[in-house]
């Protein structure tokens, strides 16, 4: 004869009592495990749709540049073609400027007043844009023994028979300077220094980026510190018209006509030559396929984070749920297990009582009381977890079945928690029967 | 002396009166001796009887069994002592209800601890006449089979004393007198029994009969055996 014994027999006795007592704990183990493995299913489904939307992005990329790629010929050519109808950059030199000396040697010796880049602005042409007018003289740097070229300018003059635009080119404030990569790189000026260009004080606003060009040892000041350095007050090199338009296909013609009504004996140069045309318009296309790229991928990833945010307010909104349901059922089912134990004591006083007076001991009687409660707990976990599990498998159908969302420790953790939990509920009961007294039982039967 | 019991008494309150039970009420019995106990209702025979088995502590006075105060003991020792040297009967039975006759033949060897008690279990089992109803819970038992059960429980842990209140009081005429029989066979093997009962066939099987009124004891009878 032994507790289990003793157990076991009571429980076969009083069938109703304990499956509905282990239907309690199984309900609140189901709960619980269901819960979190629904949870965790959404969070695999949730990793499986964002990667998904990761691939189907990278792949989109991909295609796009591939796209690129292949379209790249023909959308440089394209660019070239669309930049020829549409604006290029003119130079207007001083009537007796030797125009090869200026093509070959990129040098301007002879001046015009700078009275007439106002003429200009001030004119109804409508085939220019952008005016700047500016010194330009090739020299030596005496304080680092460097000869460079320098670029006086004040900056786009606008024209007043237009709409302001955005100026293509900024000014130089005037005292400040503005130098080539070749300067920084090979003398070590940096944007903030001060430095003495034959003699005079000036900071240094900016530094350019490396373009391989003569501009990269050039210096930018402002044209009234170049026309006082050079003894040029009043006088100009050249004016530079970025972005002009003509709408005949002799667009350089028609524009040194309309330049000639207002300033006669000018010359008109278009800047740059061919391959520099190329090299733009394939430089922009290049710029355009990225900007698309980059589009691609912004829009993906806007995507990504959507969906990863709707997927989060409903993972959120359901643990909120399992937050306040796996807690209340976890009590409620306590509770429960409580009232049936109590229940079980009042229903067992008569054979409490005998046992008491046959000489069980109090720890024999609440043995059997805890004992029970332990195999309710134990038995109610293993049917709690099996139940719980196939259901949230049957509802989440989370991917990868049920391996990707099987945790040893929540097994673990509802065989652990679910019996002491049945202890705990049972044990005041079990401590009102091992405290019963014999005498009050036999006395009232 | 096996029993003895030196001016116990036994007061219940219900609210503010006062009920004494049993009233400065000193008795003995020696091993191998039967004593009936015999009054009327709520003359304060079955308080003696939970008094003399250590189930009920007296306001009052000395109760010793085998020499020793089972009151002067812990609840748990108490329990032990009760269950190794203390048989009782009732008259409702008081089986287990979920046991067979085996399992409540066996219940105090687990209360005492004693390992090895089925055989004697088995023996007892024959003994009383319930061989073929050893798997049987008590709810598919007689009356008679019943209480037999109950007695072959007491006797499992070979106790000294016997205590059976009105252990006849449910039984037929057939099975009564099997029943004070299986009594007196058990004082003769040198057991005390104490006997609380109404039932007149007692005092022919005892050694002894006292009379308890109004809680107090009236005239101790002695009575022959036939």
């Amino acid at each position: 004869m032994s507790v289990s014994r003793l157990i076991v027999s009571e429980i076969a006795h009083r069938k109703g009592s304990f499956f509905v007592a282990l239907l309690s704990v199984a309900v609140a183990v189901g709960c619980l495990v269901g819960a979190l493995t629904l949870l965790k299913a959404d969070e695999l489904e949730t990793r499986r749709i964002v990667e998904a939307k990761e691939r189907e992005v990278a792949q989109a990329v991909e295609r796009k540049q591939r796209e690129v790629e292949q379209a790249g010929a023909s959308l440089e050519d394209a660019y070239r073609k669309i930049t020829l109808g549409l604006g290029f950059n003119i130079y207007i030199l001083p009537e007796k400027q030797d125009v090869r000396e200026f093509r070959v040697g990129g040098r301007v010796t002879e001046t015009m007043p700078e009275e007439y880049v106002t003429r200009l602005a001030e004119s109804d042409i409508m085939t220019i844009n952008h005016l700047l007018p500016m010194v330009l003289e090739k020299l030596e740097w005496p304080e680092i023994g460097e000869e460079v070229i320098l670029i006086g300018t004040r900056g786009e003059v606008p024209a007043h028979e237009r709409a302001a635009k955005k100026p293509l080119q900024e000014q130089v404030p005037p005292g400040t300077m503005i130098v080539g990569h070749g300067l920084h790189q090979k003398h070590g000026i940096d944007k903030g220094d001060a430095v003495k260009f034959q003699g005079r004080e000036f900071t240094i606003h900016e530094v350019y980026p490396e373009r391989q060009t003569a501009d990269d040892f050039t210096v930018w000041i402002h044209l009234r510190d170049a026309q006082e350095m050079l003894g040029r007050e009043n006088l100009i090199n050249l004016i530079q018209a970025l972005e002009c338009n003509c709408a005949t296909v002799d667009r350089l013609g028609e524009i040194r006509a309309d330049i000639a009504k207002v300033l006669p004996g000018t010359q008109v140069e278009e800047m740059g030559d061919k391959a520099l045309a190329r090299a733009e318009a394939r430089n922009r296309a290049q710029a355009e396929a990225l900007a698309a790229l980059e589009r691609e991928q912004r829009n993906g990833d806007a995507e990504i984070a959507r969906e990863k945010e709707g997927r989060a307010a409903v993972q959120n909104q359901r643990e909120a749920f399992a937050a306040v349901l796996v807690p209340l059922v976890l009590i409620g089912a306590a509770a429960w297990i409580g009232f049936l134990a109590l229940a079980n004591v009042r229903q067992r006083a008569s054979e409490i009582g005998i046992l008491r007076a046959i000489g069980f001991r109090s720890a024999q009687i609440l043995a059997i009381f805890l004992g029970k409660a332990l195999l309710v707990g134990l038995l109610g976990a293993a049917i709690g977890y099996a139940a719980g599990f196939a259901i949230a498998l049957f509802w989440g159908d989370p991917p990868g079945g049920a391996e990707a969302v099987f945790t040893l420790q929540w097994l673990l953790l509802a065989i652990l928690v679910a019996p002491i939990l049945s202890v705990i509920a049972s044990w005041i009961p079990a401590l009102m029967a091992a405290r019963q007294d014999p005498a009050v039982v036999l006395q009232g039967e | 002396m096996l029993l003895s019991l030196t001016d116990v008494t036994k007061t219940y309150r219900d609210g503010p009166r006062e009920i004494r039970a049993v009233d400065r009420v000193s008795c003995a019995l020696d091993a191998g001796e039967f004593v009936a106990v015999q009054g009327p209702s709520g003359c304060g025979k079955s308080t003696l009887l939970l008094m003399a088995g250590g189930l009920l502590t007296p306001d009052a006075g000395e109760v010793r069994v085998a020499g020793e105060n089972p009151y002067a003991m812990p609840s748990e020792a108490r329990a032990r002592f009760r269950a190794e040297r203390i048989g009782f009967v009732f008259q409702q039975f008081h089986l287990v209800p979920y046991l067979d006759v085996l399992g409540n033949v066996l219940a105090p060897a687990m209360a005492a601890n004693v390992p090895e008690a089925e055989s004697r279990a088995r023996e007892l089992i024959a003994h009383f006449g319930l061989a073929d109803r050893i798997h049987h819970v008590p709810g598919k038992l007689s009356t008679g089979e019943r209480q037999r059960t109950a007695l072959a429980r007491a006797l499992l842990n070979h106790p000294k004393l016997l205590l059976a209140d009105e252990p006849t009081g449910n039984l037929d005429r057939e099975n009564a007198v099997a029943v004070l029989g299986y009594l007196r066979d058990f004082a003769e093997q040198g057991g005390g029994v104490l006997l609380v009962t109404h039932d007149p066939r007692a005092a022919e099987v005892a050694d002894r009969t006292l009379e308890i009124r109004d809680g107090r004891l009236v005239a101790p009878q002695e009575v022959a055996i036939e």
